[in-house]
């Protein structure tokens, strides 16, 4: 009888906190969407996204940052997501289990943990003063490829993992080569969740700031080139936030910011759907 | 006989690691005959058809001593090519297994990776494959629907199709008719008939009586070993070893 009444109460108090666990994680979310939208969204005409910013960015818009956000993290993925992606099929389809494959993953783990101002402050260091890059979208770009790589390696190598070992023997019994075997069929299956990894990347690329402001600097020029320093969207609101310069553009810039992560994510979630559909 | 065979198995042995899957087996088949290899699970029979195109090599840890020639040629000599070994010794498995593609182009998939892209060429090849495995009046308007939506059946006659698209001159076929009902099985072994005429066949029955069906000659494998070897009607009904009439029987297996 007690027993069962303590089975009872145990079952109903861990219910209980199950539901607050879950509906505090969506108010929080819902908090802090609600909070930057209703301060940010009046901000958001037409011209706040076409307008380079003026006045320190008291005026004006946001248009160099975003150009500035979407030429490094341009950057950062064409960098990144073929090293990564190719250090995947390499520690699935091109070696065994072994010691180097213990030290790469070893080594993505630990790259995995490093604070992004490690990054940033390596980033500095290495591409801004040792190679001489400078501030730059490249500088910037390249220290971001290193902070992705970690996700996108383990995410591309669950998903080739996740192939079916038959679908390879069978690949080769039909007489490919280990190449056509990863081209045609691995990685044709492993896309979507290459591509989710990739995403996850963007995300992370378009949110960093303090590895960004060490490396691709902080300027409100529009960029020319590949060595023009910039300044992201991230960058952006938190200077504008941080030096008092205009709480109003902050939130404008912010809200703008969660919108283009989430344009990003509904269309690349089409496409991901799109892919299923169009191979089954 | 002894140079007409297609393939000549001399002295194989094969080990997964230290444990000994294949003992010393010695073994000729003939060119145009289906060669049955059949015995209770874990006897040997899949390692030595993988071991036939080296599918075994996929596998880490593995070693073997002897040899296997095919028209004469050792096929474990580092210079052989392995994709061409592979095209020349098709092998179907035991389960369906079409890739996450159309029906034309799984068939088309093997000539694609030897560099074959002309359409209408890729057209007739998988037109005369489906036809060959019995496939094509069942899938002749859906070409390019995924092969994922056919039967059981269907599919693995679509794999058969596609190990028939190389050309291959040996076929190796890990059975092809477990977990298939008995009308799909008929049409594969209808097939078989038909393919016997140009190829040979190396089969691991789905059970005896199939063996008994469709075979020339069978050899008996029981932990690694080949028990014997000889025509089917004289294994299945005058076996000279005991461990054979057991089987055949049914006293054990």
């Amino acid at each position: 009888m007690i027993i069962n009444r303590t089975r009872y109460l145990t079952q109903g108090i861990a219910k209980i906190l199950i539901w607050i666990g879950a509906l505090s994680t969506i108010a929080v979310m819902i908090l802090i969407l609600l909070q930057i939208l209703r301060e940010g969204l009046p901000v958001l005409h037409l011209h706040f996204f076409l307008e380079s910013p003026k006045e320190m960015g008291r005026e004006g818009g946001i248009f160099s940052t975003i150009v500035g956000t979407v030429a490094l993290t341009l950057v950062a993925i064409f960098v990144g997501a073929p090293l990564g992606v190719g250090t995947a099929i390499f520690l699935r389809e091109y070696t065994r289990e072994s010691k180097i494959s213990r030290m790469i993953r070893f080594g993505t783990d630990c790259l995995a943990g490093v604070p992004s101002i490690i990054f940033g402050l390596f980033g500095f260091v290495f591409f801004v003063i040792r190679l001489n890059m400078g501030w730059s979208i490249l500088s910037g770009g390249l220290t971001l490829a290193a902070m992705i790589l970690p996700t996108v390696i383990s995410t591309a190598e669950e998903s080739i993992k996740a192939i079916p070992h038959s679908y390879r023997e069978v690949s080769y019994s039909l007489g490919g080569t280990k190449w056509q075997t990863v081209t045609r069929v691995v990685l044709p299956g492993a896309l979507p969740g290459i591509f989710t990894g990739i995403l996850l990347s963007v995300g992370r690329s378009i949110g960093e700031t303090a590895a960004v402001i060490l490396t691709a600097g902080s300027s409100l020029v529009m960029p020319t080139s590949l060595f023009s320093p910039i300044r992201t969207m991230s960058v952006h609101f938190y200077i504008l936030a941080r030096e008092g310069i205009s709480m109003k553009m902050a939130y404008g810039t912010g809200a703008a910011l969660i919108l283009f992560v989430l344009i990003i994510n509904v269309m690349a979630q089409w496409l991901i759907s799109r892919y299923i559909r169009h191979r089954s | 006989m002894f140079q007409e065979s297609k393939i000549i198995i001399k002295d194989f042995s094969f080990y997964y690691g230290s444990v000994q899957a294949l003992k010393n087996i010695n073994l000729n088949i003939q060119p145009k005959e289906i060669f049955t290899v059949f015995g209770p699970a874990r006897s040997g029979k899949t390692t030595l058809l993988k071991s036939l195109n080296r599918l075994t090599d996929l596998i880490f840890g593995t070693s073997y001593t002897g040899a296997i020639f095919l028209d004469g040629m050792d096929i474990y000599d580092p210079k052989v090519g392995l994709t061409h070994l592979r095209r020349r010794v098709g092998m179907v498995f035991d389960l369906p297994t079409p890739l996450p593609m159309s029906i034309f182009d799984n068939i088309a998939y093997g000539p694609k990776l030897s560099g074959t892209n002309r359409r209408n060429r890729l057209d007739e090849i998988v037109e005369k494959a489906l036809r060959s495995a019995v496939l094509w009046e069942e899938v002749k308007d859906r070409l390019h629907t995924s092969a994922l939506r056919l039967s059981g059946g269907q599919q693995q006659r679509l794999c058969m199709a596609r190990v028939l698209a190389l050309e291959p001159e040996v076929l190796l076929l890990d059975e092809p008719c477990s977990g298939l009902d008995p009308i799909s099985t008929a049409s594969i072994e209808e097939t078989l008939f038909q393919l016997k005429k140009d190829y040979s066949i190396i089969l691991v029955p789905h059970n005896i009586q199939q063996a008994s069906r469709v075979a020339d000659r069978a050899g008996f494998f029981l932990n690694g070993e080949l028990v014997e070897e000889g025509p089917v009607y004289q294994i299945f009904t005058k076996p000279k070893d005991k461990r054979t009439e057991d089987y055949v029987t049914g006293r054990f297996g």
